[in-house]
């Protein structure tokens, strides 16, 4: 049976490890490879990493620390931030990552996801969308932002979803950036709507406040890819630093229980 | 000596890095003397099939490898691309495989389901090769792939997993391997599968 993804999400900043709120309030939460090396032994399904400053910066990626995560990283990893050319995302595969992320420079050139997939396979490219409701007393439904929520996209976020699939990339991630690190749930609206479009794998970010959260979003989509920063890397209502994720058997359990609720087949 | 091949494509350091924890020795083979009395070689591949026949074909690796094979001493384990590189032809492209497995590779047609094939399914093992540990029940694994491995002769198959269909997704014909996993990024059950490899 193919399981749901749970998957943790490690944001870097300044070379160290933090979690933001709303993309802000950056909170140092430890080192990138002692975390990997901690989700190792855990047997963690897939990472996400993500360099919070080198599109905001327009710096090239940190090859030499994207090289250190992939060396330690007995899982599949994922490389988001900065990247914005076929040449940068070929050199990042060859340091031993198995997908790249793409944002800012996708959802404002879609023709670059296509580019990059002819070169490192569409399986290879992952296209994170930042969403939020749109602001104001007569906002109505969503809209995108890019550059860490620092500027906002004029097209509509289902109809992106499905052009970047179309584009040739090979998993959406939709990033609720207005639920980033609230603890307050994944939006499972959001997460219905844009599922109802694609056929390549969705993966869900922002918002999981525990496990329970995880499971209700695995409920509702079945096959999905719940991903999550807080949740791993703080415990308790302190939000006290702890890397932690759940056993193979609590996962395992997890799912089955969600995959029922949710009258979902077994693939 | 573990050699893998190097033809532009596929995560060939991935590998590197699992061997030197394993603590077993393994090299880049990048040029057709790297392949010079090699016993164990991988051939990882990620992308779409006919590119990579075609940056396989041009590595000047392809002749030396056909050798190893005809001679049947040397162990092969494709992965990924480089399993379904070893069928007689794919759904994806218009190139001829290698043909040292018979097969073809297709297309998963369930609209169902989504595309690619994402994630850590259970692998079933179907005959006792030395490559996956039989005795353990809980085998899984991480795919990332849109094209199955079908083999010609049922007893190639040595490993079955489900994804709406059953597929091979594990194969065998004399001295060639090929998996459509990736070991290289499944945790224990990954390190198992190389270091078996290793020692067949």
């Amino acid at each position: 049976m193919l399981r749901p993804r749970i998957i943790p999400c490690l944001l870097v900043h300044q070379g160290g490890l933090v979690k933001t709120v709303k993309f802000k309030a950056p909170r140092y939460v430890g080192d990138p490879i002692n975390a990997v090396k901690i989700f190792n032994e855990k047997a963690c399904d897939e990472l996400v990493v993500l360099d919070i400053d080198a599109t905001v910066e327009d710096v090239e990626p940190d090859y030499q620390m994207i090289g250190r995560l992939a060396a330690e990283c007995r899982m599949p990893l994922c490389y988001g931030g900065g990247v914005k050319t076929p040449d940068q995302a070929d050199r990042i595969i060859a340091l031993g990552v198995e997908k790249v992320a793409l944002s800012s420079a996708a959802v404002t050139n879609p023709a670059l996801v296509g580019e990059i997939a002819r070169r490192i396979g569409q399986q290879s490219i992952v296209v994170v969308i930042d969403i939020r409701p749109k602001a104001g007393l007569f906002g109505k439904g969503y809209e995108v932002v890019t550059h860490n929520a620092g500027r906002v996209l004029a097209v509509d976020p289902f109809k992106l979803a499905e052009e970047m699939q179309n584009a040739g990339a090979g998993e959406i991630v939709i990033n609720a950036v207005d639920r980033d690190g609230t603890y307050s749930g994944y939006n499972l609206a959001l997460a219905r709507s844009v599922k109802e479009r694609l056929h390549v794998p969705m993966t869900v970010l922002g918002g999981a406040g525990s496990l329970a959260d995880v499971e209700q979003l695995i409920a509702q989509n079945g096959l999905v890819g719940a991903c999550a920063g807080s949740i791993f890397v703080f415990k308790g209502g302190l939000k006290a630093v702890l890397i932690n994720y759940p056993t193979l058997e609590q996962k395992d359990e997890l799912c089955a229980r969600a995959l029922r609720a949710g009258g979902h087949e077994f693939c | 000596m573990i050699r893998i091949v190097d033809y532009g494509l596929g995560n060939v350091q991935a590998f590197l890095n699992v061997y030197k924890r394993l603590g077993i020795p393994a090299q880049r083979a990048a040029v057709a003397a790297d392949l010079d009395g090699a016993r164990h070689v991988i051939l990882p591949g990620v992308g779409s099939f006919d590119y990579a026949m075609e940056c396989f074909s041009a590595s000047g690796m392809r002749e030396p490898l056909e050798r190893l094979v005809a001679d049947g001493d040397t162990r092969i384990l494709g992965i990924c691309v480089g399993m379904q590189m070893l069928a007689d032809s794919s759904d994806e492209g218009a190139l001829p495989g290698l043909g040292w497995i018979p097969g073809k590779v297709k297309q998963f047609q369930d609209d169902a389901l989504p595309m690619p094939h994402m994630g850590w399914n259970d692998v079933v093992p179907a005959q006792s090769t030395g490559l996956l540990e039989e005795a353990d029940a809980g085998l899984r694994f991480y795919f990332l792939h849109s094209y199955y491995f079908a083999c010609t002769d049922p007893s190639n198959a040595i490993a079955h997993t489900r994804y709406g269909i059953s597929f091979d997704c594990a194969v065998r014909r004399g001295q060639v391997f090929g998996v459509q996993f990736h070991p290289e990024k499944s945790h224990g059950w990954g390190g198992a599968l190389l270091r078996n490899f290793a020692s067949i």
